[in-house]
This record gives structure tokens, C-alpha cells and sequence, in this order.
């Protein structure tokens, strides 16, 4: 469980987060969604402490991030898998070199298994037989496969991912998005989903915050999205035809 | 002003929150073939031809018959330990490694790559730029003793080749009078060259924002401001260690 308190932050004088609290269950795929601009990646790096809030707190399971010790921020880290938005591979590395990098700097098993953990993960995302390609010579699929291959593989207690479907084709997005619910059930992790395709919301999300300008407007759990009285948010879920056709008939 | 006290601040989180001992080892290998290495072709060339032109045009310009023939290696001589190999050939050092440094790192900073090597809880700052950093030092004042004697032998092919003087009289020259602490200042000029030139495209690199349009710009900016850090420092060393 993810618990974030009162966070706010600013650029540059220019507030960007207003003071957003809420709690991320375990073994649940927590949705953060909105509008493009309206902060998500920015509120997601703070949680994994890529930014420090100006103000606020970030509690993994009752361990203070943000104001706790080095000790317990360190720890934190190693339970910490993420997911990027292109995947984030390093380019001067194969994949299996790639998968195998957070077992290389974070652990110290040896080095037989942690080949047999880099396939099995490879083999979990459904990717068999390309260990030694390099990234470059991947699908953009297949790269964000291979992320959540690497974002998995030290059995992360928290998984982040910053937009894991953009930039795909649909049955590719819908494929990346089962995956994540798979094994954010299957391992009991407690997932955070960064994302503002409305297929995803209702596909995945169990829980579901809905950020704008900044400012949560709305929490609460999937089967209510549809039903909520709030304008903003009815503009943001029946943006498309699709979804006006499917829920106000 | 700013981006100076930064750039001190960025050098200063090389140091800290280190990795193994064992890891940097690989890492500074890996680079040093990158930097040194993969810069042996273009560092040859540049000197054998500098050595070459250089010879020619000295025997062209010292045309005055009580000069003895000598004279002319001689000069090609101290023309390149004090200033063709180490400051010429880090012109052309930044523009090769600088840029491919600052690439390297603005590429990976846009491509969140940088931010992947953080969430792990790594100092992306030191495990990146300081095995950059420390083979450029290791291995440009390597290129710089390389590219001296490639100069005199580019020398010695031009000169005695085209009958400009005799092998007899460019050895003699080559050796007459030699000041040993040349060598010494050659050397100290390229550790400061280097430091310079790696940690500069470094930064630039390390803190690109926006896409491949500003990485483009960051590779650029690298290899100019490297260029000026550089003369800026040959000139305050030249006053230095010499005057
Ligand atoms: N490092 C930064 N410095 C200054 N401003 C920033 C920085 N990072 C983000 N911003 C600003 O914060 C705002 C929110 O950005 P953010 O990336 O969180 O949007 P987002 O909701 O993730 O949008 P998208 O769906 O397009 O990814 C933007 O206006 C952006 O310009
Ligand atoms: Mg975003």
C-alpha cells in the first residue's frame, strides 16, 4: 500500500500539484488519469522520488519516503520496479544485459541465476529467443515488454508505469495492459498506472484518480467512473463517440 | 554565472554516492577504448599531415642560406610538443569525443534512461560521466605523445621525400637542444585539456531537456564551449609555466 499525503509542487514559481492526497491498495491497479499537461508524470516522479515535493509525504507501506531515513529510502528503492513511457532501455546494452541490470546492481546472486530470473521474465512478457538483440533492432512493443521485464524482475513490492500503452496500436495497448494486471495480481504488487486511454480505465483500472490542472477532482473505483455527477470528469470519460455510445444509451 | 556554479555542483556529485570499485574498473575500460581507442585513426592522420605541412612550409619561410637545414625539424619539433599535439589535436578531440559524450548523455536523458538509472537508486551522475571523465584523462595525453611522434615522423617522410633535408640533418634537429620539461608541460596541458573537454560535454549533455532537436544543440554546445575552455586554459597555462 502507497499512501501520499498533501503533496504540492512548483516549477519555476508555476504551481504545477495541489496539495493531492490519496492511497494505493496492494494487489489492485491504481489509476492515475487526466488530461495531457495536467501533471500525472510529474505527481508519478514524485512518488518514486525522481522529484521531491515541496511539500508532503510519501509512505510505502507506513515507511516514510520522502522524510524517512537513508536506510529505509534505500530499501524502498530495491522494492521499486518502473516502467517508462518508451521503455527506457539502455542502448548500449543487449536485452538480456538490460533485463539482468537491476539484479546486477541490486543484489548480489550469482550469476547463473540470474540468467534463469532474466528468462523467466523475458519468457512472462512473452518474449523467447532475444536475449542478444539489441534494443534498436526491438519493436516498440516488444521494448515496453522488455521493460516491464526489467521492472519486474527483482520482484518489486511497486510497479509504476508512466503511460504503458501510448504509442501502440490498440491490440498491442490491450496485450501491455492485461500483462500488468496479471502480474500486479499475480504477485500482489501494488501497481501505479499512469494513462489517459479511456480503454485502459475500463479494462484495468481497480482504482482510479482522476487529476486536473493539478488538483484531484475525483477518486474511487472503476464500476463508478461512469456514473459520477462531476462535469469535468464526464467531459474527460465521454471525450470520445465511442464511450457516449456505449454508456448513455 | 549560474550554470558555472552548477557545472561545480555537478562535478562535486561525481564523487558522491559511488558504486563498486569493481564496476567503475569495467566501465573505465569500456570507455577508454571508446575514447582512445576509436580516436587512433583520426589523431594519426591529423598529425603525420600537420607534421608533414609544417615541415614544408618552416624550409619554405627559412629561405635565408646561413640558417642551417637543421633548424627547420627543429622547430617542427617544439611546434608540436607545445602546441600542435596537445592543443590542436584537443580541438579536434573535443569535436570527436566531446560531441559523441554530450550525444551520449543527452540521448539518454531524454530517452528517461537517466531517470530509469535514478529509480534503481543509482548516482546516474558518477556511474555515467566519471568513467568518461577518468579515460579521457587516462587516455588523451596517451594521443598527445602518439601524435608528437607521428608529427616528427610526418616531418621526417615530407622532408627527406622531397629532398627539403637531409635524414641526417632532421635527426640532428629533432634532437638539438631538446628541453625535456616540453614534454612535461605537453602532458600537464593535455590532463587539464581533457579533464576540461570530458566534463564540459559531460554537463551539457547530463542536463539537455526538450528532444533530439536540443540534443543536437547540447552535442554542439559541448564541442564550442570545450573549444573556448580549452584556448581559455592554454593561454593561463602558457602564462603559468612558461612566463
Ligand atoms: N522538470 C520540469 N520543469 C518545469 N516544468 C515541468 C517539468 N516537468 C513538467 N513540467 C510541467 O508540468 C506540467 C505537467 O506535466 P506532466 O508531464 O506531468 O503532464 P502529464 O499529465 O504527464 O501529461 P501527458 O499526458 O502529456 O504526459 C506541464 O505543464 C509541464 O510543462
Ligand atoms: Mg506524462
Amino acid at each position: 500500500m502507497i499512501e501520499i499525503n498533501n503533496i504540492s509542487k512548483s516549477f519555476k514559481g508555476k504551481q504545477i500539484l495541489f496539495d493531492i492526497s490519496g492511497t494505493f491498495h496492494k494487489g489492485k491497479n491504481n489509476l492515475i488519469i487526466g488530461a495531457s499537461g495536467t501533471g500525472k508524470s510529474v505527481l508519478l516522479k514524485n512518488i518514486v522520488g525522481l522529484i521531491n515535493p515541496d511539500q508532503g509525504d510519501v509512505k510505502y507501506d507506513n515507511r516514510s519516503f520522502i522524510n524517512g531515513s537513508k536506510q529505509d529510502r534505500k530499501q524502498i528503492r530495491r522494492e521499486i520496479g518502473m516502467l517508462f513511457q518508451g521503455g527506457a532501455l539502455f542502448d548500449s546494452k543487449n536485452i538480456e544485459e538490460n533485463v539482468k541490470f537491476p539484479l546486477d546492481v541490486l543484489t548480489d546472486m550469482p550469476e547463473d541465476e540470474k540468467i534463469d530470473r532474466v528468462n523467466f521474465c523475458l519468457e512472462r512478457v512473452g518474449l523467447v529467443n532475444i536475449n542478444k538483440k539489441m534494443p534498436s533492432e526491438i519493436s516498440g512493443g516488444m521494448k515496453k515488454r522488455v521493460g516491464i521485464a526489467r521492472a519486474i524482475v527483482n520482484k518489486p513490492n511497486y510497479l509504476f508505469c508512466d503511460e504503458p500503452n501510448s504509442g501502440l496500436d490498440p491490440q498491442t495497448g490491450i496485450k501491455i495492459d492485461n500483462l500488468i494486471k496479471e502480474i500486479t495480481a499475480e504477485y500482489l504488487i501494488t501497481t501505479i498506472v499512469v494513462t489517459h486511454d479511456m480503454n485502459s480505465v475500463i479494462e484495468m483500472g481497480d482504482h482510479i484518480m482522476f487529476l486536473l490542472e493539478g488538483k484531484k477532482l475525483w477518486e474511487g473505483a472503476n464500476d463508478q467512473i461512469t456514473k459520477s455527477d462531476l462535469k469535468e470528469l464526464n467531459d474527460f470519460v465521454f471525450a470520445t463517440k465511442l464511450m457516449k455510445e456505449m454508456y448513455l444509451r | 554565472m549560474r550554470s558555472l556554479g552548477k557545472y561545480v555542483i555537478f562535478m562535486g556529485s561525481l564523487f558522491t554516492r559511488r558504486e563498486t570499485f569493481s564496476t567503475y574498473i569495467s566501465l573505465i575500460t569500456q570507455e577508454c577504448i571508446n575514447v582512445g581507442y576509436n580516436s587512433l585513426f583520426i589523431v594519426g592522420i591529423v598529425s603525420i599531415f600537420m607534421g608533414a605541412v609544417t615541415t614544408i612550409q618552416t624550409a619554405f619561410n627559412l629561405v635565408n642560406p646561413f640558417i642551417p637545414d637543421y633548424v627547420i625539424s627543429l622547430v617542427v619539433r617544439d611546434m608540436a610538443i607545445l602546441e600542435l599535439s596537445p592543443t590542436i589535436i584537443a580541438i579536434i578531440f573535443a569535436g570527436k569525443v566531446g560531441s559523441s559524450i554530450a550525444g551520449e548523455l543527452g540521448t539518454m536523458r531524454i530517452t528517461e534512461q537517466i531517470d530509469a538509472l535514478e529509480v534503481m537508486g543509482i548516482n546516474a551522475s558518477s556511474y555515467l560521466v566519471l568513467p568518461k571523465v577518468i579515460a579521457c584523462v587516462i587516455m588523451y595525453p596517451m594521443l598527445v605523445i602518439l601524435s608528437i611522434f607521428l608529427i616528427l615522423l610526418g616531418g621526417y617522410l615530407a622532408g627527406t621525400l622531397t629532398g627539403i633535408l637531409t635524414s641526417v640533418d632532421y635527426l640532428y634537429g629533432i634532437r638539438y637542444e631538446f628541453i625535456a620539461f616540453n614534454i612535461t608541460f605537453a602532458v600537464i596541458k593535455a590532463l587539464v585539456f581533457s579533464f576540461l573537454i570530458a566534463s564540459i560535454s559531460s554537463y551539457k549533455g547530463f542536463f539537455t531537456t526538450g528532444g533530439s532537436l536540443e540534443v543536437g544543440k547540447a552535442s554542439t554546445s559541448a564541442v564550442t564551449n570545450s573549444c573556448i575552455a580549452v584556448l581559455l586554459a592554454d593561454y593561463a597555462l602558457a602564462q603559468l609555466l612558461m612566463g
